[in-house]
């Protein structure tokens, strides 16, 4: 690791005030920290968020699931609002990476990193979730831009996310054994609105929406609907860990299991 | 540039120094304060060989700088014995046999500690499997492991689990 000059403001003002293009925001340190270790990463400074008391905790408001950025996985996934609310977010918090990394690690963080295999987007993406930074509210749609990439400019910092409560939810993930990042995962909802698809671990350019199992869905909302669905290969990734043809047929057998899971 | 946090280690206030800010809880515990029980295996965060609780939830020490941590309250496998009475988690380890060379083992009974407390695994082996998932062991000791943890479990909740550890 390289040195760095760190610090640890005590609210967002004084956190965006210390950021610059060589400054590395710190929350729960899980992706940042091995990264630095391994020299991939080398910010002259880090701005610790986690003494920050705003950025923490879980709350209902009507309906909606409010989320802030600095809130733990292992809280998530153990809160009773969210369990009532939206189970399957509670389950997919539960299920990522070991509880070491679950007991550090926050949602604000994965979703700034937006690793294209961490299981967040999913989330937020299929949920139809607002972003709130400190200085404007992002669709989930406007956030995510491909691999490792956002719409986070200067200076800005994720307070919370704000969650719609839908009809039904389920997230499936067929996981790494080693590292459970999903090689592939698949959140499916269905609201007033309509049944939303979102697929992590799989695109070339990070989480996605998959229109036609979408519109499969809405017009029957049972995995039978997708009975004989098939996804393209095409702009899949491909690893030592699957190829894309198999990761394709990854998306619609979890897509059902999911369907089935949501009820 | 020099620093200082205050910590509660094993029960004891502490007081500890240091000049760098990319010094972590693993380091700290090891070359500061001659805590040498959690080990340094692969330093990134997956092995969990550095595991300890900290306000009684684990982490890998490793993965945490020790300036975002001032005032914590951190409990490590030198403070779950009661002087000669080893901790049930580490007697049920050695009547399982659960370890060969034994260096993942301190972070495997923190880990064991920190999973019992949090109460969720229940005696169904898959859990506990599941809820030791942060810890590897390289010697292949999976089986015996779960077995001790599996076995601590059952003779702690007859015990008030948080007093104990």
């Amino acid at each position: 690791m390289y040195a760095f000059t760190y610090h640890q403001p005590n609210d967002v003002a004084a956190a965006v005030a210390l950021l610059d293009e060589d400054a590395k925001l710190l929350a729960g340190g899980q992706t940042l920290l091995p990264t630095m270790k391994q020299r991939l990463a080398s910010p002259a400074s880090i701005v610790d968020l986690g003494k920050i008391g705003e950025l923490s905790g879980i709350s209902r408001e009507g309906e909606t699931i409010v989320i802030g950025a600095m809130t733990r996985h292992a809280d998530v996934a153990a809160n009773a609002a969210v369990h009532q609310a939206i189970p399957a977010l509670a389950a997919l918090a539960g299920g990522i990476g070991d509880p070491h990394v679950r007991n550090r690690g926050t949602i604000g963080g994965s979703l700034a990193n937006n690793d294209p295999a961490a299981d967040y987007p999913a989330a937020v993406l299929a949920l139809g979730a607002t972003i709130v930074t400190n200085k404007r509210e992002l669709a989930a749609e406007a956030f995510f831009h491909g691999l490792f990439e956002t719409a986070l400019g200067e200076g800005e910092i994720i307070v919370k996310v704000r969650f719609p409560i839908p009809q039904k939810a389920a997230y499936q993930k067929f996981r790494n054994p080693a590292s459970r990042f999903a090689l592939v995962g698949v959140f499916v909802t269905q609201t007033k609105g309509g049944a939303r698809v979102a697929v992590t671990g799989a695109g070339a350019s990070g989480v996605f929406r998959v229109n036609a199992l979408e519109a499969a869905l809405g017009a029957s909302f049972a995995a039978a609907a997708l009975k004989d669905a098939t996804v393209p290969a095409e702009g899949l990734n491909t690893d030592m860990h699957a190829d894309a043809a198999y990761r394709a047929h990854l998306i619609v057998v979890l897509a059902r299991r999911a369907v089935a899971a949501a009820g | 540039m020099s620093f200082s946090i205050s910590l509660t280690v094993n029960g004891a206030a502490r007081k500890v120094a240091f000049d760098d800010p990319r010094v972590t809880l693993l380091d700290l515990l090891r070359e500061r304060l001659d805590l040498t029980g959690a080990k340094k295996g692969c330093d990134r965060g997956q092995c969990g060989a550095c595991t300890i609780l900290i306000d009684g939830r684990r982490i890998n020490s490793c993965l945490a700088l020790a300036l975002s941590h001032d005032g914590a309250d951190l409990l490590t496998i030198e403070g779950l014995a009661r002087g000669d009475a080893l901790h049930p988690v580490q007697a049920a380890f050695i009547a399982h046999d659960s370890f060969q060379c034994g260096f993942c083992t301190p972070g495997q009974i923190m880990s064991a500690v920190g999973l019992i407390q949090e109460g969720q695994a229940g005696h169904d082996p898959e859990r506990v499997r599941e809820g030791m998932s942060g810890n590897l062991c390289r010697c292949g000791a999976y089986v015996d492991i779960a077995d001790a943890v599996l076995d601590a479990q059952k003779r702690l909740t007859k015990l008030d689990r948080k007093q104990v550890a």
